[in-house]
This record gives structure tokens, C-alpha cells and sequence, in this order.
């Protein structure tokens, strides 16, 4: 399936989470991880006495590097292949995944390791390897249960967050085979360790994503907590990484304050516990080839829009997931993208365009603004993603909603309108009224409100014919 | 140079009260309260007749022409006043930030705009004199804590009135789920976060939930009654003027 097929496929998201509220254990363990950790990032922040200065200074940075970007991606290109590595481009999904796979082919292998990178996810990779008889093996432990589920992660750091450990033994006693296996966390770490070790030491070629990109030294990184990452980047012959290219940073040096916002957002970590840093090929020590795949997919169209952009910030923290309210109900399936929560619902439309389940997705929000508080960038996520909902509104062709939204503007743009609609309402309401309150809920929204709720109905006396009454005594 | 006599006319009798479109038409209540605390306050308060929508209903909708056209009218009915008042956190942050940025004026009235509880909070000392008796539990809404950062300026007030016990509200900072037509283009989503916030409603143990906007009132509001509970759902002004 095309990436447009799959857009096209998707369900929107109020009728995706629709079905995903019922999975209550789901629910739980969603409730139960996003509230540890974030109590966990919120004492990691408060430790710093500069936090602030801190993401105004990530956000410059990374803004500076949006501006800037047509330079420092050819600078990055360089300093890599002055580091004997080899640079690609590629502008879509399809393009980025035949290069994988011709890489991978000419290394005459039909496995491969992967490190947890939601690049690929986006752009679907392991699909399109394995259609060329290529299995892409992921390591990161939450990504392989993902995996070996046959499902896709729902998280954008912890992708089996809707998955308790109890399902998890399960799992890897039926797939990897495992008779003798307790819930015991270390127990199931083990077992996946003894598997994924094997799987190390005979894979020849890696693929990865990246955190960042330094344009000045060509330096890539990863970050990550389980040190299987480490083991992909410098075990193998050959490392394949792709990476979409908002994450090159202009220098070495801005990682003083990436590698301060990331880990204390993400895991609540004052620092994460593997930090790999490679540049280039070094005879003898790690990969003796290096591929890098820079991917636009959609991203120079977010560029483009002066106001949008700013969600190309993003550090891929998920600080403003783990607070969303709506996430935390519905989980991530429900925003078919790997990019779920408040980000996902600014980035993916973008990406993709305003239309299909993406243009569901600005709605998916009550604008709480929960996610803007903790945002290390300093992404304005409310204001983007009534942004993005004024791009699906243009973008549409006027419907009931549109129509309705007209003839309302016009009715509050009047005195003598409003008024009128006023009484119209306490009118055409009476048959649906009792007590003060509507029995009966007409099909439309008020049905959808009213199939959980209960709703006043237009009291005998507005506001302002009290007060005219008043006045008038 | 501004008339500094027409300023203190201004100044001696220009509050404007602004009602909400949906506190005039759906919670009359709410705005009796609102007048009622203003003036024992000492507030001469004044409502323009002209008033209707802000729009932040457009705004947040995405429609933007719709908000801009609103929002210019609002700065048209509401300009000459010395301040303008609402009971309503959402609407109030809607006109300060975003009426400012769609009509160009960061000041004027979109800067004296104030929330009912920011503008009594501004006020030295206001003796209320509330009979109000219950167990109060504070939501709260998202708009006046996340937009207008009104920190504990409602607390303040309800601790002011002798007869409210104020009660801790489980996750207090957590969205009721209303977010305007996300209540009904997301229903199930908006339902599952309400159970959330009323499940905390009930464990608080309260007679009230107290908040300061009507909307998120309605919806919280609306939850209980459905629900068949007892608790109450009361706007910051009814429990100041009771």
C-alpha cells in the first residue's frame, strides 16, 4: 500500500477512538504509565533552575536551523562524505525505501537490525524490506513486542505502552517459543536479550533513524535507553540510517541544550543512558560503510507555510502526549500515525496534506493547552492546531458544518439576529423540554451531546431581557 | 494627546459587563450572580446592549473570516469602556489574546478586558458578604488556568466566604473534555473525559464543583445531572452572590 492509499484508508479519528474506548485494559495502561511519567518529567524540569532559557534556546536553535536548512543540509552532506560516509536524498517515502532496499540487497542479506526510529515507521520500511524478501528485526524491546504482536507502536518513546506485562509473556513465550517464562519484568527482559543478542552478532547491516545531525561535523546521533541501539551502530558491517532532514542541528555544540531537553521530556531522565555520537566511517571500528538517507516527505511543504513550521521543532520527546487528555483516553492507534498526541495532530496533516483522516486530526483536541506547557521547543500547539483547522476548513468543500458556521457568524454579527435566534430557539425547543431541561435530542450535534450528557434548555427569560426588565422597573 | 476629562468621566461610571452569548441565552443565572457580586463589590456596571458572540466559536473552529469579523464588531461594541468584565475565563482569554492579534489592537479593549475573578482580584479588599454553605471543590477550566494564568485568584475569593469548606479535587488541572464543538464532533472521546473529571467530582466528596465558565459548567454540569448525582454545578459568581 501506497502511503496516499494508506491516508486515504484510514479511518477518522472520531470514529477511530470510538473504537478504541472500549479497550479498557488498554485505558488503564495508558492512564497508569502517561501518570508516572510525567510526574517523573515534571521533578526532572523542576531540578533546573534555567529550564526556561533552556527551551527558549532549543527553540531558537532549532528555528534557526528551519531557516537555514537549504545550507545545512548540503554542509552536513559534505562533512559526512569527507568522513568516507555516503549521503542520499530522497523526497518520499518510495524513494527512501528503494534506496534502503538496494542497499541492503547489494549486501547480499535477507535480515536486518534496526534501532527504534519513527522515520521508518512513517514511511513504513520494514513493509517494504520484507517485500523484498528482507526481514527487518527490531531491537528496541517495546518495538519488538510491537512487532512480534503484528501491531504497530501506539507511542511515539514507548510503543507497547498499551500493552501490560502479563501480555507481554504471553507474547514472547508463544513467538520466541519460550515455555518457562514468569510476568517478572527481568525475567522478560532476559529472555528478549538472549534472542536479540544472537540476532547482534550475525546481522551484517543495521538501519536506524536519528535524533540529530550536526551540519558542521556530520556527527549523527542517537539517543536512547536500552544500549540494543549502541549494538545496531556499531556491530554490523553496514549502517543504513534515514532521517528526515528538520533534524540536522548547525552545530556539535547545540547538543549542549538538545541533550538537556530531550531526556528530561522524554523519560524524565536527567540524562539518558546511551547517547551514540558516530561520524562517518572509521577503518577498523564500527561500520565500514555508511549510508545516510536524508528524507523530505512532506516536510519543505510544512516549511513552506511561515506559521506551520514551527512544528518541525519538534524533538520527538512526547512531553506533550503523555499530558493530552484525549491521548490519554483513546491511545495512539486511534491517530493512525506514528506521530499520535498533540504533535501528531499538527505534523501529520502537514505532512501528508489537509485532507482524508488527517484533516480529523486539528479537531482531535479540545485546545486544553496542556501540551504547550510542557512543549521543550516551545511549540504553540494550540495555535497550530487551529491553524491546521483553518487550512481543513478552507481546503473543504462547503458542507452542513460550513453552512451552519456562516449562518451563526452572520446571526451574532446582528443585535436584531441574535435576539431573534434567541427566541426562535426557546420556539422550536418546546416540544423537546421539560423542567428546564431537553428530554428529547434532536438527530445532529445535540444528539451527539445529548447521548452523554444532559443540556439546559433557553430559560424563559434570557440574560438580557432580565436586564431589560430590570432597567425598564 | 488623550481628553484627560473624558477619561475620568470614563473612569467614574465605564464597567461594561460581557455577558458570553452563552451564559445570556443558556445561563441566565450565572449572569444575575455576575451583576449582583459586581455591584456589592461597589462596581456600576453597564451592559451594551449590542453585545452578542466574541467568536471564539469560529476562531477555534477554523473559521477564521467569521472570527475576524466578530471580533472587529466586539472591539466596535465594547470600545469607550474603562474595563470590560466576563464572567467567563475562556471568553475572557479569547478577547485578550486572540481578538488582539485578528484586529491589530494589543491594546485598548482587548487589554482591559478582564475575567470576573482577575478584576475583583485587582480590586483591594471587596467584602462580598456571601451566605453561601457548602464543601467546594475548584475545577479549574483550561482556558483561565493555561491562557490566563489566573493561578489561585478564584481560591482567594472562595476563601473569602466563611461558610465554603474547600475540598481537594482529584487531577483538578485535567480538561472536562467540553473544548466547544469538540463535545460533538468528538462525542465519545468528550464522554470518556468527562467520566474522568466526575469520577473526581464524587471522590472529592463535594456538595459543589465550582468553576469559572459557564460552558464547561454546562458540560460538567450536564454529566452530573445525567448521572443522577447530587453535586452541584455552580459558577464562581453564584456561590460569591449567594
Amino acid at each position: 500500500m501506497s502511503q496516499a492509499e494508506r491516508t486515504a484508508s484510514a479511518e477518522p479519528f472520531p470514529r477511530a477512538a470510538r473504537a478504541a474506548l472500549p479497550n479498557r485494559q488498554m485505558r488503564r495502561n495508558l492512564l497508569h504509565a502517561t501518570t508516572t511519567i510525567r510526574a517523573k518529567r515534571a521533578l526532572a524540569v523542576a531540578e533546573l533552575a534555567d529550564w526556561e532559557e533552556l527551551r527558549d534556546a532549543g527553540a531558537a536553535i532549532k528555528s534557526s536551523a528551519l531557516v537555514s536548512l537549504d545550507r545545512l543540509l548540503v554542509d552536513l552532506e559534505a562533512a559526512v562524505t569527507r568522513r568516507g560516509g555516503v549521503v542520499h536524498w530522497a523526497r518520499d517515502a518510495v524513494e527512501a525505501n528503494d534506496l534502503v532496499t538496494t542497499i541492503v540487497r547489494a549486501e547480499g542479506v535477507d535480515e536486518v537490525v534496526k534501532v527504534k526510529s519513527l522515520t521508518t515507521d512513517e514511511i513504513h520500511l520494514n513493509e517494504a524490506l520484507e517485500a523484498a524478501g528482507i526481514h527487518a528485526l527490531e531491537t528496541d524491546l517495546a518495538e519488538l513486542i510491537v512487532q512480534l504482536a503484528g501491531e504497530r507502536p501506539s507511542h511515539l518513546l514507548v510503543p507497547a505502552i498499551h500493552k501490560n506485562r502479563t501480555e507481554i509473556r504471553d507474547l514472547l513465550r508463544d513467538r520466541l517459543g519460550i515455555e518457562d517464562l514468569s510476568d517478572d519484568p527481568t525475567d522478560l527482559t532476559a529472555a528478549a536479550r538472549s534472542f536479540l543478542r544472537d540476532a547482534f552478532l550475525r546481522s551484517r547491516v543495521a538501519v536506524s533513524g536519528a535524533n540529530f545531525a550536526c551540519a558542521d561535523t556530520g556527527g549523527v546521533v542517537v539517543v536512547e535507553s536500552e544500549g540494543n541501539g549502541r549494538m545496531c551502530t556499531t556491530l554490523p558491517e553496514v549502517l543504513v540510517t534515514v532521517m528526515g532532514i528538520e533534524k540536522v542541528l548547525p552545530s556539535f555544540l547545540d547538543l549542549e541544550v538538545m541533550l538537556q531537553l530531550l531526556p528530561r521530556s522524554s523519560t524524565g531522565e536527567r540524562m539518558n543512558p546511551y547517547t551514540s555520537v558516530w561520524t562517518g566511517v572509521h577503518p577498523g571500528d564500527g561500520p565500514q560503510a555508511f549510508h545516510l538517507v536524508l528524507l523530505d516527505n512532506g516536510r519543505t511543504r510544512a516549511l513552506a507555510d511561515e506559521v506551520g513550521r514551527d512544528a518541525l521543532r519538534c524533538i520527538r520527546c512526547s512531553a506533550c502526549i503523555n499530558v493530552c487528555p484525549v491521548y490519554r483516553q483513546t491511545g495512539g492507534h486511534a491517530y493512525h500515525t506514528p506521530y499520535a498526541g498533540p504533535i501528531g495532530a499538527i505534523l501529520e496533516p502537514q505532512l501528508v496534506g489537509e485532507r482524508g483522516a488527517a484533516a480529523s486530526l486539528p479537531f482531535a483536541s479540545t485546545l486544553c493547552g496542556a501540551c504547550a506547557d510542557v512543549c521543550p521547543v516551545h511549540i504553540d500547539i494550540p495555535a497550530l492546531l487551529v491553524h491546521e483547522r483553518a487550512k481543513v476548513v478552507s481546503n473543504k468543500r462547503p458542507g452542513l458544518e460550513a453552512a451552519s458556521m456562516k449562518l451563526l457568524g452572520r446571526v451574532f454579527r446582528s443585535r436584531r439576529g441574535y435576539e431573534r435566534a434567541q427566541r426562535i430557539a426557546r420556539f422550536l425547543q418546546r416540544p423537546l423540554v421539560q423542567n428546564g431541561w431537553m428530554q428529547r435530542f434532536p438527530p445532529g450535534p445535540l444528539r451527539a451531546w445529548g447521548r452523554s450528557r444532559d443540556l439546559p434548555a433557553v430559560p424563559r427569560q434570557t440574560f438580557r431581557e432580565w436586564w431589560q426588565s430590570r432597567d425598564g422597573a | 494627546m488623550e481628553d484627560t476629562n473624558r477619561l475620568e468621566t470614563i473612569q467614574a461610571v465605564a464597567t461594561a459587563l460581557f455577558i458570553t452569548c452563552l451564559a445570556d441565552t443558556l445561563s441566565p443565572d450565572v449572569g444575575r450572580a455576575t451583576v449582583a457580586v459586581l455591584e456589592r463589590a461597589g462596581v456600576e456596571v453597564e451592559f451594551p446592549p449590542e453585545q452578542t458572540c466574541c467568536g471564539q466559536l469560529h476562531f477555534n473552529a477554523g473559521h477564521l473570516d467569521e472570527a475576524r469579523a466578530l471580533a472587529r464588531r466586539f472591539v466596535e461594541v465594547f470600545d469607550g469602556y474603562d474595563a470590560v468584565v466576563a464572567p467567563s475565563g475562556s471568553c475572557a482569554a479569547h478577547v485578550r489574546t486572540h481578538i488582539g492579534e485578528l484586529t491589530g489592537q494589543d491594546r485598548g479593549v482587548p487589554a482591559r478586558t478582564r475575567e470576573l475573578s482577575q478584576f475583583l482580584s485587582e480590586r483591594t479588599s471587596v467584602e462580598l458578604d456571601s451566605g453561601f454553605r457548602g464543601r467546594v471543590a475548584y475545577h479549574p477550566t483550561c482556558h483561565s488556568l493555561r491562557l490566563l494564568r489566573l493561578g489561585d485568584q478564584p481560591l482567594s475569593l472562595l476563601r473569602t466566604v466563611g461558610g465554603v469548606e474547600l475540598v481537594e479535587l482529584p487531577d483538578a488541572e485535567e480538561c472536562c473534555g467540553f473544548g466547544g464543538t469538540f463535545a460533538v464532533n468528538n462525542p465519545d472521546v468528550s464522554a470518556a473525559m468527562l467520566d474522568a473529571k466526575l469520577d473526581a467530582v464524587v471522590a472529592s466528596g463535594a456538595d459543589v464543583v465550582c468553576a469559572c465558565d459557564a460552558s464547561c459548567l454546562m458540560h460538567i454540569g450536564g454529566g452530573l445531572r445525567r448521572r443522577g448525582s447530587e453535586v452541584r454545578a455552580l459558577h464562581l459568581a453564584e456561590v460569591l452572590a449567594a
